[in-house]
C-alpha cells in the first residue's frame, strides 16, 4: 500500500534526535524523503541537557536511510537564514522538490522570569521564534515554485497556548508561533499552502527529562527523579499519563501534512493529553 | 506498542448516520474495521425546510457497511428522546458488543430569515434540543457501556465553524439556535474530556466549514445565499473551496478515533478550509 506522504519531500529542523528524528522516520515510513538540519552543538544559554550532536544527526540518516528513502543532512543554525537557505535549496536540488516543512527545532530552559538574562531572553526568541519564522522563510519559495501547494507544520508548545511559571522567554517564543501560524495561513492560502501549529504536552525526551525540569514541581527535593517526577508531571494533564512519546506528535503531524487533512489550515492542534482543557 | 489507524473489533455509536457526513462516518470507520451502531431520525421536523433523511437512506448506509463486510445496527431513534436513543444503543450493543466510540453527528439547520413567516420560537427551539440536547443525550446514552468495558474510548462531538465563530449572523431563530447550540457543544466536550479523562475516553469536538451535504445543498439554501450576498460573503473560505467533501470530515475524525491521536483529548478541531483562521 502506498504510504501517506508517498513521494513527497519534507523539510525538518532540529532533526538529529528526539520529536525531529521520530518525524523525519515516521514520515520516511509513510514514504516521504527529508532534508534534514540540526545545529548538532552547543547554545550558550542552554544547560539543563545536553546539546545534539553530530553523531545524533548521523544516527537519524542512518536510520532514515535504513527505510530505504533518501535524506539529505545538514549542520546548520536555525538563527542563521543564508546556512538555512543553504541547506534547503541543496536538499531541493538534490531531491526535486518541497511538500512538508516541520519547524521543529527549538530550545527550552527553566528561569524565574526576572532571572532570565539579557542573552538568554535573546537566544530563546532567535531559536524558537526567529528561527521558526526562517525557517520558513527559506522554505516557502520551494512550495510556491512547487504550484503543488503543501503543508507546514510549526511546532509549538501547551506553553504557545497557556502560561506557565519560570518559562516567561520559552512561552513568549511559543505564543509568538502561534501569530506566525495564523498570517502564513492567510498569507498562503491562495497557494494552497497550508500551515498549522502543533502543541505538545511533555515529551519523553531529554528536554523534560533532567534533574532541573524534574525540580521545577518539586523544588525542595534535594534529589528529583524521572520516578519522582512522573505522578506530578501526571497531574498536570487530564488523561492519566506522564509524558506523550515522539511518534505521538509525529503521528498528528503525519495527519496533518497528508491529503486526509487537505482542508485543514491555520489551527492550534494540541497533542496534550488534555494540559490544555483541564 | 504498535499504533495503528485501524479500528478492528470496535464498535462505534453514529447518530444521523442516514445520510451526509453520519453515513461518510459509518463507511470511512468501517474501512477501518469498526461495526457501526447506526441512529437517524429518518422523518420531518416542523421548522426545517429541506427535507430530512428518510428510511431508505438509512437502509442505504446499512447496505454501504455491509459491502464493506462490516457489521452493523440500524434504528430509527430521536436524539430528543433519551429513552428511545437509550433504547437503539442497547440492541446494538446487545448485537455487536460495548461501544467503543461515539460519533454525536445527527444536527440540523432550520428555516432561515428567507421564509416569508418564520417562527423564530420554534426554530431556536428546535436546533438546541436536537443540536444540543441530543449531542448530551447521545454521550449518556453510551458512556456507561464504555466505562464498564474498562478499555477507554474515543468521543468527537460535531460542532462547527458556528461552534467558533457567530460570523454571519443574521438574528434568526435559526441562525441562532445553531451558533448557540454549537458553541455549547464545545462546552459539553470539555467538561466531557475533564470528566472522562480518568476512564482513558477521550473526547473532542470537530467544527467543519460548510460540507456539500443536503443539509446546505438545497433550494431554501441557494435561494436564502442569492438574496443575502453580504452573508454569502461573510460565509467564504480562506481556502479557494466553497465547500469540503463529507469524507474530509470523516477523515479528521477516524484520526482522532484512532491510536494515532491516543493522547489528543478536549480539542475543537476545526476542518474548515482556514474558516476560522480568516
Amino acid at each position: 500500500m502506498a504510504g501517506r506522504v508517498e513521494g513527497k519531500v519534507a523539510f525538518i529542523t532540529g532533526a538529529a534526535r528526539s520529536q525531529g528524528r521520530s518525524h523525519a522516520l515516521r514520515l520516511a515510513q509513510e514514504g516521504a524523503d527529508i532534508i534534514a538540519v540540526d545545529i548538532a552543538g552547543p547554545v550558550p544559554s542552554i544547560e539543563m541537557y545536553p546539546p545534539a550532536t553530530e553523531e545524533d544527526l548521523a544516527e537519524t540518516v542512518r536510520q532514515v536511510e535504513a527505510l530505504d528513502r533518501r535524506i539529505v543532512a545538514t549542520k546548520a543554525d536555525v538563527r542563521d537564514p543564508a546556512a538555512l537557505k543553504a541547506a534547503v535549496d541543496d536538499g531541493v536540488a538534490q531531491l526535486g522538490r518541497l511538500d512538508i516543512v516541520l519547524a521543529n527545532a527549538g530550545v527550552f530552559e527553566i528561569q524565574p522570569a526576572l532571572e532570565v538574562t539579557d542573552d538568554a531572553w535573546r537566544e530563546m526568541i532567535d531559536i524558537n521564534l526567529t528561527g521558526v519564522w526562517n525557517t520558513c522563510k527559506v522554505a516557502l519559495p520551494h512550495l510556491i515554485d512547487g504550484g503543488r501547494g503543501g503543508a507546514v507544520v510549526l511546532t509549538s508548545s501547551t506553553a504557545g497556548l497557556k502560561g506557565t511559571p519560570n518559562t516567561v522567554h520559552y512561552t513568549a517564543a511559543k505564543h509568538g508561533v502561534v501569530g506566525i501560524m495564523r498570517t502564513l495561513a492567510n498569507e498562503f492560502a491562495q497557494h494552497s499552502i497550508r500551515v498549522n501549529t502543533v502543541h505538545p504536552t511533555g515529551v519523553d525526551t531529554v528536554m523534560i527529562q533532567n534533574e532541573k525540569t524534574w525540580g521545577l514541581f518539586a523544588p525542595d527535593d534535594p534529589a528529583p527523579s524521572r520516578e519522582k517526577a512522573e505522578p506530578i508531571f501526571a497531574s498536570t494533564n487530564a488523561l492519566p499519563v506522564p509524558w506523550l512519546e515522539p511518534v505521538d506528535i509525529s503521528n498528528a503531524i503525519l495527519f496533518l501534512v497528508s491529503d486526509e487533512a487537505r482542508y485543514i489550515t491555520g489551527v492550534t492542534l494540541p497533542v496534550d493529553a488534555g494540559y490544555t482543557v483541564k | 506498542m504498535a499504533l495503528t489507524s485501524n479500528l478492528e473489533g470496535k464498535v462505534a455509536f453514529i447518530t444521523g448516520a442516514a445520510r451526509g457526513q453520519g453515513r461518510s462516518h459509518a463507511v470511512r470507520l468501517a474501512q477501518e474495521g469498526a461495526d457501526v451502531i447506526a441512529v437517524d431520525l429518518c422523518a420531518q421536523i416542523g421548522s426545517v425546510a429541506y427535507p430530512m433523511a428518510t428510511p431508505e437512506d438509512l437502509a442505504q448506509t446499512a447496505e454501504e457497511v455491509e459491502a464493506l463486510d462490516r457489521r452493523i445496527v440500524t434504528r430509527q431513534a430521536d436524539v430528543r428522546d433519551m429513552t428511545a436513543l437509550q433504547a437503539a444503543v442497547d440492541d446494538g450493543i446487545a448485537e455487536l458488543g460495548a461501544v467503543d466510540i461515539v460519533l454525536a453527528n445527527a444536527g440540523i439547520a432550520p428555516q432561515l430569515n428567507s421564509d416569508p413567516h418564520p417562527d423564530h420560537e420554534q426554530a431556536f427551539r428546535d436546533v438546541v434540543e436536537v443540536n444540543l440536547f441530543g449531542v448530551r443525550n447521545t454521550v449518556h446514552a453510551a458512556v456507561p457501556s464504555m466505562i464498564d468495558k474498562g478499555q477507554g474510548g474515543a468521543i468527537v462531538l460535531t460542532s462547527s465553524t458556528q461552534g467558533l465563530t457567530g460570523r454571519g449572523g443574521d438574528g434568526s431563530g435559526g441562525m441562532d439556535g445553531y451558533a448557540a447550540a454549537k458553541h455549547g457543544v464545545v462546552g459539553l466536550m470539555r467538561t466531557y474530556a475533564n470528566w472522562l479523562a480518568q476512564h482513558r475516553i477521550r473526547v473532542n469536538t470537530v467544527h467543519p466549514t460548510g460540507v456539500s451535504t443536503p443539509m446546505i445543498e438545497n433550494d431554501e439554501m441557494n435561494a436564502y445565499m442569492e438574496a443575502n450576498p453580504g452573508i454569502s460573503a461573510a460565509l467564504e473560505n480562506l481556502m479557494p473551496v466553497e465547500t469540503v467533501e463529507p469524507v474530509d470530515i470523516s477523515n479528521a475524525i477516524a484520526w482522532l478515533v484512532s491510536d494515532h491521536a491516543r493522547f489528543v483529548t478536549g480539542v475543537a478541531l476545526p476542518v474548515d478550509a482556514g474558516f476560522t483562521a480568516k
